[in-house]
This record gives C-alpha cells, structure tokens and sequence, in this order.
C-alpha cells in the first residue's frame, strides 16, 4: 500500500532530467504522470532509490502538425489526446484509443510516453504505435535517436530505451485516409484489455497477444494479397503467443483475436475514405 | 396524513456528503491522540508448518514499538468452548480438533493467516518493519476443492481425521423420484465471493482506568462488547464499544472480527491505544469470504410441468477455519424449497475445511444459495419438458389460499403472493415481446442473442427473531427527542426512518428527532443490524416506545389541560396535545415534557414477536449475449421485492438497487479464486471484478406491499431480498440466451470465457 | 521534504517523507479525512480529489507531484453558508449515498465529469464513473444525482 522509501527529485528542465538520471544510474527511474509506476511502487514491486519527476516539463506535452507527421509530446496526457481536435480528424485511432484507457481520474494523469516506456503489451497505446508506424524520438546522455515502433517495445516491461534515456516525442505518420479501428475486448469497461485489435490502413497490430504488442504480419499480407475481412482474420492468432491466466485459456484469446481483427477490418473498410 | 410510507431523503446525507462520515480511521479522538499502528504480517503460504519466526530484524526497525507473535499471548483466557466439536449444524466456531488461534503457532492454513503483529508509532513505518519479519515455512500440500478436501490426503487437522466438519441431511429415500416422468440432475457450483465492503476492517484501542474501549467497524457494537468481554475474561461493564460509521459490512462485520481482538490485545500489552486500518489486498484476503458451495441438484415432475420432488445436496467449503459451522447451509436447506409447492423436498450437506479464507455470512447468507439452486433447478425441468420457464413457475408457485405456507423445509411462511408478483414482472417487463424479439433474433442467426432469466423467491428475514430489538426514547423539556436504537445502520438509513416513526406516532417532527446508535455506554442492549431484522424488530422497538411515551404524556397533558386524560387526542400532524374538539387550547410536547421534568418522558423497549417473516419476489432479467465472443451484457432488470409494508420508500429501492447490483455481479463478474497451491488468483481489485456503474442499467422496480401479519408495522425485511432474486434471474437469462444451442446450463459467474467455452463446445457436438 | 498544497483555497505546508501519497496527505497533514482510502491498486476512485481542477486518484500521486497545485476536496465544494454545491445536493435529493464511504470521490468524479461534459447522457455518466465503486447503490441513484445536477445547472 506505501511504496518504500526512496529520494524525490524534480527536474525542471529535459537537460536537468537527464543529467540528474545520469547521477542516479540503475536505481533511479522517471516519473510523468505515475499511473504505471506509482501502482508498481505501492505494491512494492518497483522499488527505485530514486524517482525523477519530470511532470512539470511542459515543453514535453504538445500535439502538433509538422506537415509529414503529427509529432505529440511525451507527456502529453491521455485526456489531451483523447480530445484533441487535430488527432480526431487526423490519427483517430489514437483519440479512440487513449479514450478507452482506464478511467477519467487515470486519463487525467497518465501520459503517452510513460504508457508506452513502460512496454506492457496488454496497454493499449503500444499497440497503437505500432499499428501508426510511429517513431519514437529519445534523449539521452550521448544525443537524440530515433526508433521506430516496431523496435521499441523489447520484451515484457522492457522498451529499447537506455538507462538514462528519457522518451521526448512520438511522431506519427499522417494516415492517408485509409480506414481504422480499434477494438478492446475487456470482462468490465475499467479492464485491461484480454485481447485488443489496432487498425490502421493495412496494419494490424495486437494487444495482450504475446510479451509485446505484435503486428499480425500474417494477416496483413493476406490483405495485400486481396484477401477479404474474414479470410485476413482467420490468420490472426499466427505468430503470436497469448497468455494463459483467469480471462481465459490461449485458445480463445486466439479465437477472440480472429474475431476482433475481423471485425476492426470490416469497421476500417467502412470508414476508409 | 401520515409520514409513513412516504418519499422522505435521508437526514443523514448533508454530514456524509459535506464533512465525510467519521470512519474508525478517520477518528481524531484525544484517547486515541498518542496511538500506535498496527501492521500484521501475513502467511503468504496456503498450507504450511512454521518451523520459526525471527523477529529481530523487525524489532531494530524505525519507529517500531513491538513485534508480537503467538507466543506472546500468554495473558488471555481459553476461549469460551461452546461444545461443538463436528457434525453438529450451529452457527457458532467449532472447536476442539478444528480451533482457530488468533495468531498462527506451528501452522498456517491459508493464504492471509495472521502471523504477527508489527506495531509502529507512525502508518508508514509498518509496512517497511513488517517485510523484515523473517517466517520459516515448511509447505504441506494444499487443500483446495471439494474432491481434495474429501479424499483426506493432505488433513489441515491432523487430530480431527478428516477435512470433513459438518454432515447431517435428510436420508435418501430411494422413491422419492418415483412417478415423475422426468427427472433432471445438474450439479452447480455457486461460487466463492469476497464481501468488498468499501471500507476495509478497521478497529482501534484503548485501555484505561480499567476500561477497554474500542472503538471497530463493526455491524454490532453490543455483540462485540460480549465478544471482548468472553475473550478477555472481563465484566462486559468494563468494556466500551464504539461503531462509528461503518463503510458497508454485508454480513462480514459482524461483531468483533478476530483481528481487532488482537488489536485490543496487542493495545493491553503495549500499555497504549492502537489503531489499525486493514488495505484491500488485505481485506481480499483475511476477510471472510461467502457462499462456496457445491450442489447438486435432482428435480422431478410430470411432462405438463407439476414439479413432484426435489433435492438438493450441498458441499460447503468453509475454509480454512469452520467459524460458523453448518449454519450457511442449514440456512440454505431451510429455504431449499424456495416459493415452489412441491410434495417431496430432501436436503443434505456436508462442511469441508480448505486452505482457503474462512467463511462467513455475506449478504443474503445461505439464503442466495438456495434461490440459486431451486431456479435453476426449475430451468432445467422447463428445458427438459420444453415448457417456457415463466409457465413452470406459474403451476408450481404456492398458490395465495395456501398461506400460512408450512414449508417441507421447516419455516412457515407467513404471507405472499407469489404468482401475482410473476405476473406483474412479466407483464411490466413486456415478456411476450421479448420472446418475440428472441425468436426473431435467432431466427436471423444474429450474433446477438437475447437472453429472458426469471427468478421467483422467498426469504427469510430476522431468522434470528427471538434476539429482540431494544430502543429507549426521550422526549427532553424542549419538545425534542432522542432515540438510542439497538440497530447498527451502516447505509441503510434508520436515522431517517426512527425519525419518521416517531413523528407519525407522537407529531414531534423528524428535525427534533436525533438517532443514536452504536455505543454500548449509551446503549447496552442490543442486537444491530444483519439479516434484514432492523425495520421488523428495531424499528417495530422504536414505534412501541413511541406508543408508551404517548401513554406517559397522555397522563402529563391532562394534568397540565386540567382534564380528564380520556378527553384528550394527540394531533400528530400539528405535535399538540388538545382537549378533543377543542383545538385552540392545546399544549406543544415541549409545554409537556417540562411539565414532566426534562427527560422523565421515557420508554425503553426490548421487541421481538418471536418470529420471521418471508419477503417474496420475482425477478427478470434480460441480457444480450456475444455469440461470437461470448460476452454477456445486461440490458434491463425488472423486479418485484415484497417486504411487506414499506416505511420508506427511497431506503427501500436503495436497499433493493444495491442488492440487485451485487446479485448481478455474482451471476455475471465476481469470483474469488485459488490456484491448485491454494495461492489467490484474484487477489486484488483489478482482478476480482466489482461490478461497475458502467455495466449495469438503471433498474425497474416495480411496487408490492404484502404486509407481514405479525408486528404492527407489517413490515418484513428487504436488505437482502435484491441479491437473492437477482443472481439466478441474471444466471437464467445467459443460459437462455444459448439454449437454442442446446445448452443447458452455465456455471457462474458467466464470464466472456466460461460462456464461449459452452457454447463452442455446443457448436462442436452438433 | 517540504510540500505546500493549496487545498480548499488555504496553502497547508509540511515536511513529508518523500513517499508520502497525496491522500494521507489530505487526511493526515491537511486533516480532511472526507477523501477516503479503499483500495491499493488505484481501483476504487474514494481517494478522488480535484487537482487544479481535474479529477485524480490521490493514492497514485505522490504528494511531491502536487506541490504548489491546487486540490479540491469534497469539503472545499460547499458554498458561503454552508450551502451545498448542486452536486452535493443532487446527491442528497436522489439517495445517491447509503454508507457515505465512497461518496466524496465520487461526487468529485461527478464535479470533474460535469465540468469537462456539462449535458451527459446516462450511458456517458456510467462510462465516466467507472473507476468509482460503489457496493452499497448499485450506482442507479448515483446516476440519477448526476443527471439531475446537469439538468440543473443548465436549467
């Protein structure tokens, strides 16, 4: 219920954050909008000597057409981007998305780069960028670097950020007008999704599907090859390894992601423009 | 005209909603000014032999006052030894073989078990002192399930011989299904559920100048105070009880729980107060936990829908530790028959210990279980003779000529109108339509099926009826009044309704009416508030004391209107006491009451009419079911819940809207579960799923007031009535909707998995 | 370490373990023990307070995260004489409360709900309150507060 003791420090600048992660090393960890580490904590199961809060960086939360992409700030927090007026026309499924993570209270707090640094592949955000093709920009002590989203997330609750390294910006490469959809198949509205479907023209990408977000690569080429909705879908459990816990045994998450991309294909078809 | 049985809001609300009640944690008393923390350490093992505790570590923490194990209880008296040793069906702990210490010695049974009690001055450093309290385990091989428990191979009391506690039932009689036509038998699981009041157990304590206050969230602060009093070998005059508000209990806060004993023991010992607030995790674990049992169910009748005999067999997993005996399942056995007139009725069970939480009563206690096996029993039959469900009931409910109803079971039920209350809900529900649109719906092959589930119940409430009620009113020189009940509201509203029962009695309007409850130095006497007793035996108390102060002042205004006491009438609309037929010359209760002397107009009364009382109803409940995911969601609910006479009928429907909601969630979320190693699965609230308000529909809630015929009120109980009709409406209609499937029956709770599962499997066998 | 948290409009300025959850300190510096604690994995919603204006689980925020911002308890809603806020009364009018213990983080989710969607449908005020729990209305009076406090707002 109380985390243990650790040393609080707040960084005023992104240039402070990184120098004062530098000084901290392994033990120390950033703390945006707390909804991932904050809940780890309490129960004891992060225990960082030292967090670094870089909540006040507001030069990091902004959303913003820069022509070939929308660029949005790290911690730029859930409700914002939920709604967003530029994101609902331009990257939908990123409104849609964000607006189904948890609750108002935890919209309210939690950010884009912290749920996506944190690499749960049963959040809903990783399997987004992935489904975008986003790039995620990082600073760190040797420079800024650019990883695309489909190297980001490494394994379970592991990105391929650097110890050190502070996620600054997601850009996302504006849609063409193809369709999208997202589909979250949760027991209650406030669960994590057992299985969820990201959609983005012809990306197909998974949640809760294996220890990372997953691109359903079979089902895509089924489409470039001219497959219909249901015939894509029925690849959809390939190449994945689904968890088997208290929702449900392996088989029907498999069942249940053919069901959910066949039908966030046929929601994308009809809204593709 | 009077206030009874009007729209009244509740005068406890303005305190709640602008201050926040005062919970036992929120307590800022000065006896409590220098308290200490308790945080216990906890068995993180289901079934294991404890070969050593080392405190030391622990000891040398900040801010640590004391660490205290099992062995350091060597200044209470043995526990009061009721006799019960096995086999014998009392609500009380068993003994002997199957005793309980409150700290574990040599070895813990489940998952939760107190350990050891870490004390610290400040909340914060509990935590940090308790992880270093190092416990030696040796695992023994857990016991967990019905066929583990009974096969005996691994015993949580060695001494006793068996997992086995409690067996008693009705023999077989081996004819008893002879001359049906039909005979189904189905064996249910009506699973095991975590209470989740929203606020956790909570208790603090003080010893001084020979006194022990505690101070507990609790539903019974006079039962506690006899708990404590039988723990610690003390006068119960020595011991004051205190239940500020409490945050919900559903049956888990009854009395004393057995860690706030530790506190006021671990209070004595350290020679300061003690407070201590349990977390969730916490409460998921180490409350007691409801229902857990295994049932088999064997229904017979005749093809044109006359159910001839019925039984039920029941397994009660009580876990780790068999606190209430065979009571839950005596309790589901007395109402096994339900509201059905069936000639035939057998019931049998058996209590089995598990390395699991141990149980205990949670809202509806042992009645749920029976509503959930008859109905589903009677779906079954419907299925199997290919009669629609609603009709099945129809011929079987027991008809109005017949009541008082003297059940197979035992329990003579008093009033009801059984089929009407069917009828009704049919009808509001719009039934034929429904049935209409599901046929269509199937007809399609849409992949949104609509499932139509019917529940018809009886209950019993104030099952303890010959405890009584107490209240003792006042009426002060300043025409107020106090009321000092021996019920324990913890959001059922009494405040309001003891309010309004006086002021329909005596005139003295409910803003100079000021409730008291729950402080064994003001009120000694009482029972407090658990199955659904409080309107039927409290408030009965409060209205018979307001009738003999009535008669007290009767005499007081007469001398004071220098008239003949005959003469007089109590205009209850105005307050004023009066000369019949000569209004103008009337005297206010505060002209009365100071005549008397302040505080001499008053009335003690300790109630009860011996009996209990059976509310009644049907619910309906309509839900629509993913046949491609298997996800169930409600649409409506539409109930009937007579409890007889209804004083309020904003508390009723709350008491109604809430039962309905947790009744929904058994049949559709909740399920506290163990892995094979006795480990929880669901041991927190991300994964043992309260239902939420985005999953539920308002509700229809339709009015019917039978009035009960044995207190002047006529009032039954309605706390628990929402939960027992709503699980087995909301199990019936998941079921319904695949039936077209050929599926007969779905375990609970119907989640997205367990529904898929049924009906692959149907698809693959056709 | 020193936080300073206006809360209710008064700054309250303590030193604190660094650890310390902005609900205890609400409750325990602050002294306002309305906001209550019901759960450890952020589930419940009884620790709800406005934080500069927004609704927020104050067990998951570190009360260093709220230094020199604004909270907003269900105590600082109540107007100049004790008046109740339009939440608070709808509440009342409806029975939207039966125990009280999770009632002053829900009726701060309503407050945060209503400012960000002043005309909610039904299905809108249960998909917003749903990360708040309530075991004792079955959320069907709730509901009703809610919509009557909107409906009186833009009446």
């Amino acid at each position: 219920m109380i985390p243990g003791p650790f040393t609080y420090q707040r960084a005023s600048s992104v240039d402070e954050a990184l120098q004062l992660a530098a000084d901290g090393g392994e033990d120390a960890k950033f703390l945006a909008g707390g909804h991932s580490l904050v809940p780890l904590m309490k129960l004891r199961l992060a225990a960082p000597d030292t967090v670094i809060d870089i909540g006040r960086l507001a030069e990091l939360s902004y959303i913003r057409d820069e022509g070939s992409h929308i660029a949005v700030g790290a911690l730029t927090c859930h409700d914002t981007v939920a709604r967003s007026g530029l994101l609902e026309s331009r990257v939908p499924l990123l409104a849609n998305a964000a607006g189904q993570i948890g609750d108002p209270q935890v919209r309210h707090r939690g950010t884009i780069g912290g749920s996506l640094a944190h690499a749960d592949p049963a959040a809903d955000l990783p399997a987004v960028s992935l489904a975008l093709g986003a790039t995620m920009v990082a600073r760190g002590p040797s420079g800024t670097r650019q990883i695309a989203a489909e190297d980001f997330f490494a394994s379970l609750f592991e990105s391929a950020l650097q110890p050190g390294e502070l996620l600054t910006e997601i850009r996302i490469p504006k849609p063409d007008g193809a369709g999208w959809s997202f589909q979250k198949f949760t027991k209650r509205a406030i669960d994590w999704a057992i299985v969820g479907v990201a959609v983005q023209g012809g990306s197909v990408a998974l949640v809760n599907m294996g220890s990372t977000p997953i691109r359903a690569t079979a089902v895509e080429q089924a489409l470039a090859a001219g497959s219909d909705a249901a015939d894509a879908a029925s690849h959809a459990a390939e190449g994945t390894s689904a968890p088997e816990d208290f929702n449900g045994p392996r088989a029907y998450r498999e069942h249940l992601a053919r069901v959910l991309v066949r039908r966030a294909l046929e929601e994308a078809r009809s809204r593709a423009r | 005209m009077s206030i009874l049985g009007t729209r009244v809001v509740r005068t406890e609300d303005p305190r709640l909603l602008t201050a926040g009640g005062t919970y036992v944690d929120d307590l800022r008393v000065p006896e409590l000014a220098d308290a200490a923390r308790v945080t216990f350490v906890r068995s993180p093992i289901a079934h294991a032999l404890i070969t050593g505790i080392d405190v030391s570590a622990a000891r040398e923490a900040e801010g640590v006052v004391a660490v205290l194990t099992a062995a350091d209880i060597d200044d209470l008296p043995p526990p009061p030894d009721n006799g019960l040793t096995g086999t014998e069906g009392a609500p009380l702990p068993l003994g002997g073989p199957w005793s309980e210490p409150l700290l574990a010695v040599d070895r813990v049974r489940f998952v939760g078990e107190p350990v050891a009690m870490v004390i610290t001055n400040q909340n914060y450093q509990g935590e940090d002192a308790a992880e270093l309290v190092s416990v030696d385990y040796e695992p023994l091989p857990a016991v967990i399930g019905v066929d583990a428990a009974l096969s005996g191979e691994s015993l949580l009391f060695p001494p006793a011989g068996s997992n086995l506690a409690v067996t008693t039932g009705t023999p077989v009689d081996p004819a008893a299904f002879d001359g049906c036509d039909v005979v189904v038998e189905q064996t249910i699981v009506n699973q095991r559920l975590a209470p989740v009041p929203m606020e956790g157990r909570a208790a603090a304590a003080r010893w001084a100048d020979g006194k022990l206050t505690v101070w507990v969230s609790s539903q019974n602060a006079q039962i506690g105070r006899l708990i404590l009093a039988g723990a610690f070998g003390l006068d119960p005059g020595a011991i004051r009880v205190v239940a500020p508000d409490v945050g919900g209990g559903f049956g888990a806060k009854i009395g004393v729980d057995r860690d706030a004993l530790l506190v006021a023991w671990a209070a004595k010992h350290i020679g300061r107060g003690l407070r201590w607030a349990e977390t969730r995790s916490e409460n998921l674990l180490a409350m007691t936990h409801g229902r857990a049992q295994q049932q088999v169910v064997k229904i017979g009748g005749t093809r044109e829908g006359r159910i001839l005999a019925y039984r039920l067999e029941i397994v009660q997993d009580t876990g780790a530790y068999p606190r209430m005996g065979g009571f839950l399942p005596f309790l589901t056995s007395l109402m096994a028959v339900g509201p059905y007139d069936i000639g035939h009725v057998e019931t049998a069970y058996r209590v089995i210990v598990t390395n699991t939480t141990p149980i205990s009563a949670y809202r509806g206690a042992g009645r749920p279980e029976a509503t959930a096996a008859v109905e589903r029993a009677v779906d079954l039959f419907a299925a199997e003779i290919g009669m629609d469900p609603a009709q099945v009931r129809r011929i079987n409910l027991i008809p109005p000529d017949k009541f008082p109803y003297s059940s197979p079971c035992g329990p003579v039920y008093d009033t009801g109108g059984y089929v009407k209350a069917l009828d009704t809900v049919l009808a509001a529900a719009g039934y034929e339509e429904l049935r209409a649109e599901q046929a269509r719906r199937r007809e399609r092959g849409d992949v949104l099926q609509l499932g139509i589930g019917v529940a018809s119940y009886v209950e019993i409430t104030a099952a303890d009826a010959n405890g009584g009620e107490t209240a003792r009113l006042v009426v002060h020189g300043d025409g107020s009044a106090t009321v000092y009940t021996g019920s324990s509201a913890h959001g059922q509203g009494h405040h309001t309704a003891w309010a309004m029962l006086v002021q329909a009695e005596l005139g003295i309007d409910m803003a100079m009416v000021e409730v008291v409850h729950g402080d064994t130095d003001l009120i000694p006497e009482g029972v407090g508030t658990y199955g659904s007793r409080s309107l039927q035996l409290g408030g009965v108390a409060v209205y018979k004391a307001a009738v003999e102060v009535k008669e007290q002042a009767r005499q007081v205004a007469a001398d004071l209107l220098e008239a003949s006491a005959d003469d007089l009438e109590l205009d209850t609309e105005r307050g004023i006491w009066q000369v019949r037929g000569d209004p103008a010359a009337g005297r206010t209760w505060a002209q009365v009451a100071s005549h008397a002397g302040d505080d001499v107009l008053t009335a003690f009364v300790n109630y009860t009419d011996g009996q209990p009382t059976f509310p009644f109803g049907t619910h309906l409940a309509l839900v629509e079911v993913d046949t491609e995911t298997g996800k169930v969601r409600l649409l409506r609910h539409v109930t009937v819940d007579d409890a007889g006479t209804v004083v309020n009928p904003v508390l009723a429907e709350g008491q109604r809207h809430g039962g309905i909601a947790q009744g929904v969630a058994q049949a559709l979320f909740e399920e506290m579960a163990y892995d094979a190693d006795g480990n929880p699965v669901t041991g927190s609230l991300i994964d043992y799923a309260i239902i939420t308000a985005a999953e539920l529909p308002s509700f229809e809630l339709l009015a019917s007031e039978t009035p009960a015929t044995i207190n002047p009120l006529g009032a039954k109980g309605i706390g628990e009535a929402g939960t027992i009709g709503a699980t087995p409406a909301a199990q019936n209609a998941v079921v319904d909707a695949v039936s077209y499937l050929g599926i007969r029956h779905v375990d609970m709770p119907a989640t997205p998995a367990r529904v898929w599962a049924a009906i692959s499997e149907a698809r693959e066998s056709r | 370490m020193r936080v300073s948290v206006t809360v209710n409009g008064s700054q309250v300025a303590a030193d604190v373990a660094d650890r310390t959850l902005l609900v205890h300190f609400v409750r325990d510096v602050a002294g306002l023990t309305a906001t209550n604690v019901g759960c450890d994995t952020s589930s419940c919603g009884a620790c709800t307070v406005l934080l500069d204006g927004r609704s927020v689980k104050s067990c998951t925020v570190l009360a260093a995260q709220a230094d020199g911002r604004e909270v907003v308890t269900v105590e600082g809603l109540a107007g100049e004489q004790d008046q109740m806020h339009p939440v608070q009364e709808a509440f009342r009018a409806e029975h939207g409360l039966q125990c009280g213990f999770c009632t002053p983080g829900m009726v701060m989710a309503a407050v945060s709900l209503l400012a960000e969607n002043p005309a909610p449908t039904e299905e809108e005020v249960r998909t917003a309150l749903e990360g708040n729990l309530c075991r004792c209305t079955g959320y069907h009076n709730i509901v009703r507060a809610v919509l009557a406090a909107a409906s009186d707002n833009s009446a």
